[in-house]
């Protein structure tokens, strides 16, 4: 059984990696999940979060992804972020511009009279998740 | 006959103008690769986005009750053409390609009596379009400030598109620009998008691994359809950005030729005309001489 998998991770405008990796931590939509070699395919939609990769050497990368999808299935695991900076990159400032943009999508939303519950809400899940992640990155 | 001076001031002119269009012409190919780059890196997105969208769209289905991107509104009575343009012209035939074909959509939408209204993207579709059809349009995306486009254009064009389609503006909504196959050929392209439509990989849905779904199929396939119409439009505008040049590569091209071919000849004519100025002094002095 081999103990490592493929793991792509593609913003619409460029691959940021393409690697063998050991797991994959990924933000779910309904909680954080690892993914390992031969796990069950699987899609899970993403929440605003941190992806951590342990790659075949034992090295460790962590991106900021926001939005998209990951699939996986037994050899590969490709994520799919509208939205992935490494780690690294991701300072306060770019957090911060995340914020504001969800913020501003959440009263948008709330000044619009008849937006559907579930939107709304969506839109404020947004919102906590961003500054989650904020205290994150920054704790 | 044009004077001497005449021709040295034309062959001048030409001379400025062969160096402005090559220099263009170094420039669209400088930008192309680029382009082509960007294109290149957007792909594994857009097809990984494709396959998972048609898997999902394939099993949940398009039925009554299905998301309305997926299934459409029920009637198609109002369609949306999104015309996708450069944002400056001397690049051949690139422009008015597309406007020709949207026109062709326009004047056929309209023989079955189809409501019609145009969004455009890119200054030179909306002047075309402007004069014959300036009441259908809806809107205007004005892309010249943006030097590098970037997937946030893509969101954007998408945004107001989605927002329409919630407030039931339009049934169907199709997207026109060019695709790239080379740099002497450049496809005008119509793709519709909204209700959503996959090529259906037949057997591939049989064979694949049976996924599972987090929170579920139909959760998953609605958040993915509005990114999908992004996606797309994105693959628009970069597929539209590398035609742009390339065309605008072979144009320049062309035009740098002409510039030499037309020097070429004012050069004869210049070298020519001056002969006969000479000649025409020497019979003066000698039928002056053969006078005294």
């Amino acid at each position: 059984m081999a103990d490592t998998m493929q793991f792509d991770l593609v913003s619409p405008e460029r691959r940021l990696a393409s690697i063998e990796a050991r797991s994959v931590q990924i933000p779910g939509a309904e909680g954080d999940l690892t993914a390992m070699a031969d796990h069950a395919p699987l899609i899970t939609t993403l929440r605003p979060g941190v992806l951590r990769v342990e790659a075949d050497s034992g090295e460790v990368t962590e991106y900021v992804v926001t939005g998209g999808f990951a699939d996986v299935s037994g050899s590969t695991t490709t994520v799919l972020a509208e939205r992935a900076v490494p780690k690294s990159e991701a300072t306060s400032e770019v957090i911060e511009g995340y914020i504001a943009e969800a913020r501003e999508a959440h009263q948008k939303l709330r000044d619009t009279p008849d937006t559907p519950h579930s939107v709304a809400d969506a839109a404020a899940k947004m919102l906590a998740d961003m500054e989650a992640l904020k205290g994150h990155m920054m704790g | 006959m044009p004077n001497l001076k005449d021709l040295k001031n034309r062959i001048a002119s030409v001379k400025s103008t062969r160096k402005i269009t090559k220099a263009m012409q170094m420039v669209a190919a400088a930008k192309l690769r680029r382009a082509q780059e960007a294109a290149e890196m957007a792909r594994p997105y857009a097809e990984k986005m494709a396959a998972v969208m048609g898997s999902l769209a394939a099993s949940v289905g398009g039925g009554e009750g299905g998301p309305a991107l997926l299934s459409g509104t029920g009637s198609d009575k109002t369609h949306l053409l999104i015309v996708m343009t450069a944002e400056r012209g001397l690049c051949g035939g690139f422009n008015s390609s597309i406007v020709k074909l949207a026109r062709q959509h326009i004047e056929r939408l309209r023989g079955e009596g189809k409501t019609v209204k145009i969004l455009t993207v890119g200054k030179k579709g909306r002047e075309q379009l402007r004069r014959d059809y300036g009441d259908l349009s809806i809107g205007h995306v004005d892309l010249s400030e943006v030097k590098r486009l970037g997937y946030a254009n893509a969101a954007d064009i998408a945004g107001q598109v989605l927002d329409r389609y919630a407030a039931g503006e339009f049934d169907v909504a199709t997207i026109f620009y060019n695709t790239f196959e080379s740099v002497i050929s450049q496809v005008p392209t119509a793709q519709q998008i909204i209700p959503a439509v996959f090529e259906t990989g037949e057997g591939e849905a049989e064979g694949g691994p049976q996924y599972d779904y987090e929170p579920s199929e139909e959760a998953v396939l609605e958040d993915l359809l509005p990114r999908g119409v992004a996606t797309q439009i994105f693959t628009a505008l970069l597929e539209n950005g590398a035609s742009e040049q390339g065309a605008r590569m072979s144009a320049m091209d062309n035009a740098t030729r002409n510039a030499g071919e037309m020097i070429d000849r004012l050069t004869i004519e210049y070298n020519r005309s001056r002969q006969a100025v000479i000649t025409n002094e020497l019979i003066e002095i000698i039928s002056g001489a053969e006078a005294l």
